[in-house]
């Protein structure tokens, strides 16, 4: 981070990230809030690159911006009549919100900066895939097979709840 | 990091081609809209309704959810592919393992007939529908 280049690129896509995020929570129309969270995911995506987390980024563009967004999508443009009718975005509990807010923030800047950052001398910079695809095969391998189980369940779940009442 | 240097020109190239492309056909295009014009296009058909209201059939939405599970499940077989050469059978025997819990959860959803785009009691309907037509 001591060149210039990496700082331009990182103020550009928080800028980014976080001129989406606000669309997406105060847009009027549904489908371009939507829209608007591939842009935060997506600026996510560049963080995890510029930190050199590449694995991570990848499953962020594929599982968010490919996965996430796309089933947000479809359960807005399948849901009837509700991109039709105009977002009021209400405001209430102004007092309560501001205060929770504030205190999350000061509960995160704390953790931030008290924490001692330490950078470990022997994490090497480069692809981190096969890092991770080692440490799955080999010690936590248990864990991979386990994860495959999570996702049969989800699967199951997922199609069972989608199903008609009478198909039960 | 200087690799994905290459990722970021890529995207402002794009990006750039693209606002490029809108802004000369803003700034040359003539400009003279119609009722007609300004329609949203419907090969040829009359639309209906707005053009944010499209109506996509519910049960796009079981695709999209059994999408979601295979790829995370994508996802979690790239490291396993990218180092599957140097471990070897054991590496082999343990990725056709989480593929064979899908490939389960797949075959039921299949029997289920949750895949069928015209689900099985519907298509008996369509057939049983004439007969009973003549009958009442």
């Amino acid at each position: 981070m001591e060149t210039l280049g990496p700082q331009i690129i990182f103020w550009a896509f928080a800028a980014l990230m976080l001129g989406s995020a606000f669309i997406v929570v105060h847009g009027k129309n549904l489908v371009r809030s939507a829209f608007s969270l591939l842009a935060t995911f997506f600026s996510a995506a560049v963080f995890y690159v510029m930190l050199g987390a590449d694995f991570l980024a990848g499953v962020q563009l594929l599982v968010y911006v490919g996965g996430i967004l796309t089933l947000l999508v479809f359960g807005v443009m399948l849901t009837n009549r509700i991109y039709n009718l105009n977002l009021e975005t209400q405001t209430f509990q102004v007092l309560p919100g501001a205060l929770v807010s504030l205190a999350v923030f000061v509960i995160l800047t704390t953790v931030v900066v008290r924490t001692p950052w330490s950078q470990s001398a022997l994490i090497e910079d480069g692809p981190t895939t096969p890092i991770i695809g080692r440490a799955l095969m080999t010690e936590y391998v248990l864990p991979f097979e386990i994860a495959s189980v999570l996702l049969l369940v989800a699967l199951l779940g997922a199609a069972m709840l989608v199903r008609r009442r009478t198909d039960l | 990091m200087i690799e994905y240097v290459g990722v970021l020109m890529f995207l402002a190239a794009g990006a750039l081609l693209a606002a490029a492309a809108t802004t000369v056909s803003g700034l040359v295009a003539p400009h003279n809209p119609t009722r007609e014009k300004l329609m949203p296009y419907e090969c040829g058909e009359n639309p209906v309704g707005s053009p944010w209201g499209v109506q996509f059939n519910i049960r796009f939405y079981v695709f999209v959810l059994v999408f979601l599970i295979f790829d995370v499940e994508a996802v979690m077989l790239v490291p396993w592919a990218v180092v599957l050469k140097e471990l070897g059978t054991p590496a082999l025997i343990a990725g056709f393992i989480f593929i064979g819990m899908l490939v389960l959860g797949l075959a039921d959803v299949w029997r289920k007939g949750d895949l069928e785009w015209v689900r099985e009691e519907e298509r008996a309907a369509l057939k049983t529908a004439p007969k009973n037509a003549k009958a009442a």
